[in-house]
């Protein structure tokens, strides 16, 4: 039975370890140590976490798709795990996008959702399409079949990206919504730290919890193998 | 150029098979007429022209998941999908005849609906028909690719809709913008993009949903 | 021809197969034997190329297109007529003189009279004589049959007997059944999955 165990280079203690650091790191940056932002104060601080975490969810995707690709391509039998759970952990930061997005619009323009923000109409539809992602997963049984249907449909997703945000921003001009503007955040000394030390927090954790629940679940296949065998 | 044969024999049997069986099409037709008479009532009083146009769009994207869903019933029903795969053609001509066929039933329930539309609501712009042409191909290539998912997955008509409409939604977009805006050019030049990439992606990968 | 070592599938966590051997040469007739659930069918899948194996190796020699494979389906489409049915195979396959050996099997096979009506109409043995057609049509070099003779009355176990006295070490057969006796005599090769 070819084993489905990959050798990692940096251990799941030390992911762990630094998680915690940076992101204890990074909540005291943009909680104590940056000033107000100029037009919209406190509340845009949920703005550094919430771009980080929507940039994380992109790479999460990406990388499920890689692994999708590496799965049909040279058909690596770990790669259909890895890319479970790439895509699942994507949803999860995914939906934190959409909760993060979510407060930040009633904090700062009095309402739940926005129609008007790009990035958290683009993650409703990406939720949208990767929840589907799990019924088609649930709704096969284990196998090449299911395997090869995840990764084909994490392709589509990778590719449905950049389509619908570019549709999301071509759909502006007859859906004429609400438009809030909102100046750029200057990205001066202590504001740029700690967007960079919230990125590489979120990273790191998400890829933390993505190796955590890659080997509690190599332990789960592993243990069915052994019971077959 | 085996391969166009080969896509003309299995687009020659799959539009034989509807001709035969001669229930798709109709429920097609039925089912976008129907629809259009809700719209009607579905639109209050004051509603600009331009909210049905962009309802139509939701008439035809379901209207189409109708008859998607049963595009590759009779392959996986029968088993015959087996027979096809075993030969020496290449299984993305199994895709393309289907989408092909399928292209060919939602465009003959548009012909019959469109002009009921106009009918309806007052007209109908040549840009509209444009993007339905160029939105029917995006609509039948990823439509009929995941119909043969759906088809082997336990949940079958119910998955259908759920991993279709996700990818629909940029169609609709590139629909709707075509039909209301003043220079859709835009739009219809976004639905050829929709096409090409998905297109080629379906293309690609369809062996990988036959095969193991 | 065909080549299996240690050959194992599973689906998920039900395995099926399991440390199978087996050596087909060319030309040979081999029996695979077994249980319902023994993994017969699945066998016959993998060497016919619809299925990977999950562990071990096997090696089949032929192209795609020189096998034919014989499932517990007819796989013929219930409302196309034999003749459309066959059409299609035919043209996939791209079987020379098309029209011809379509005519010359459903005559051989008793269905010339029905090769316009659907299948729909056929009993159950005269689908699996249409099936049987569909295998030969393009004349392979491997045939993979499971369970060949369901279905089939005394007159279809008759002509089934002697198209394979007629392919007996010309065509490479692997034939899974329940009733060895009848193919016994033919058999060069045998297999009895547990």
């Amino acid at each position: 039975m070819v084993s489905v165990h990959r050798s990692h280079r940096v251990s799941l203690p030390a992911l762990a370890t630094a998680s915690l650091v940076l992101v204890t790191l990074a909540l005291a940056l943009v909680f104590f140590v940056v000033p107000n932002d100029a037009d919209q104060g406190f509340s845009q601080r949920i703005f550094y976490f919430h771009v980080s975490i929507a940039f994380t969810a992109y790479a999460c995707f990406a990388g499920g798709a890689w692994k999708a690709l590496v799965h049909l391509w040279k058909r690596d039998p770990r790669a259909d795990l890895e890319s479970y759970v790439a895509v699942h952990q994507g949803v999860i930061f995914g939906a934190l996008v959409l909760i993060t997005g979510s407060i930040w619009a009633k904090i700062s323009w009095g309402h739940w959702w926005l129609w008007s923000e790009d990035q958290l109409v683009l993650f409703l539809v990406l939720f949208l399409f990767y929840c589907a992602y799990f019924m088609l997963r649930y709704s096969v049984d284990a196998g090449p079949q299911r395997a090869n249907f995840s990764a084909v449909y994490a392709l589509f997703g990778v590719v449905l990206i950049p389509v619908s945000f570019l549709a999301i921003r071509i759909a502006k001009s007859f859906i004429h919504p609400v438009v809030f503007t909102r100046s750029g955040p200057n990205f001066g000394g202590w504001m740029l730290a700690a967007y960079c030390v919230a990125q590489v927090a979120v990273l790191v954790l998400a890829y933390t919890l993505y190796r955590i629940e890659l080997a509690g679940k190599r332990i789960d296949l592993r243990l069915r193998e052994l019971r077959l065998a | 150029m085996s391969y166009a044969a080969d896509v003309g024999a299995l687009a020659r049997k799959d539009l034989l098979l509807e001709l035969r069986a001669r229930d798709t099409l109709p429920a097609m037709l039925l089912f976008v007429v129907a629809t259009f008479v809700v719209f009607h009532f579905a639109l209050p009083a004051h509603s600009s022209e331009l909210a049905a146009s962009g309802l139509l769009w939701v008439a035809i994207v379901f209207t189409a998941l109708l008859g998607l869903g049963r595009a590759f019933v009779p392959e996986r029903e029968q088993g015959v999908l087996d027979g096809l795969v075993l030969a020496p053609c290449d299984r993305s001509a199994i895709w393309l005849a289907k989408g092909i066929a399928t292209f060919a039933f939602l465009a003959a329930a548009e012909v019959v609906a469109l002009p009921v539309f106009a009918l309806f609501f007052h007209g109908l712009r040549g840009s509209t028909v444009a993007g339905v042409a160029l939105a029917d191909v995006g609509i039948c290539a990823v439509g009929t690719f995941l119909g043969a998912m759906a088809v082997a997955t336990r949940a079958r008509d119910l998955l259908l809709p759920l991993l279709f409409l996700p990818l629909a939604i940029p169609i609709v977009v590139g629909g709707v913008g075509a039909s209301v805006v003043a220079s859709p050019g835009r739009y219809l030049g976004f639905l050829g993009l929709y096409d090409v990439l998905f297109g080629a992606l379906c293309w690609a990968s369809f062996e990988y949903v036959v095969t193991e | 021809m065909i080549r299996a070592r240690r050959l194992g599938k599973r689906f998920g966590d039900k395995r099926v197969l399991r440390g199978v051997d087996l050596d087909v040469d060319r030309g040979a007739f081999a029996v695979v034997t077994g249980p319902n659930g023994s993994g017969k069918t699945t066998l016959l899948r993998l060497c016919a190329g619809l299925a990977l194996p999950s562990e071990g190796e096997l090696a089949v020699d032929v192209p795609r297109g020189r096998i034919g494979f014989l499932a517990h389906e007819p796989l013929v489409y219930r409302e196309l007529s034999a003749i459309e049915n066959l059409e299609l195979y035919g043209r996939l396959y791209r079987v020379p003189e098309r029209r011809e050996r379509i005519g010359m099997l459903l005559e051989r096979y008793g269905l010339w009279d029905v090769r316009r009506d659907r299948v729909s109409s056929y009993s159950r043995g005269m689908t699996q004589r249409l099936a049987l057609c569909r295998v030969l049509l393009h004349e392979p070099e491997l045939l993979v049959l499971d369970e060949p003779y369901t279905a089939l009355d005394a007159a279809g176990a008759e002509l089934l007997d002697a198209q394979f006295a007629e392919m007996r070490g010309e065509r490479t057969l692997v034939v899974s059944t329940h009733d060895p006796a009848r193919v016994e005599p033919l058999a060069t090769t045998r297999l009895a999955l547990a």
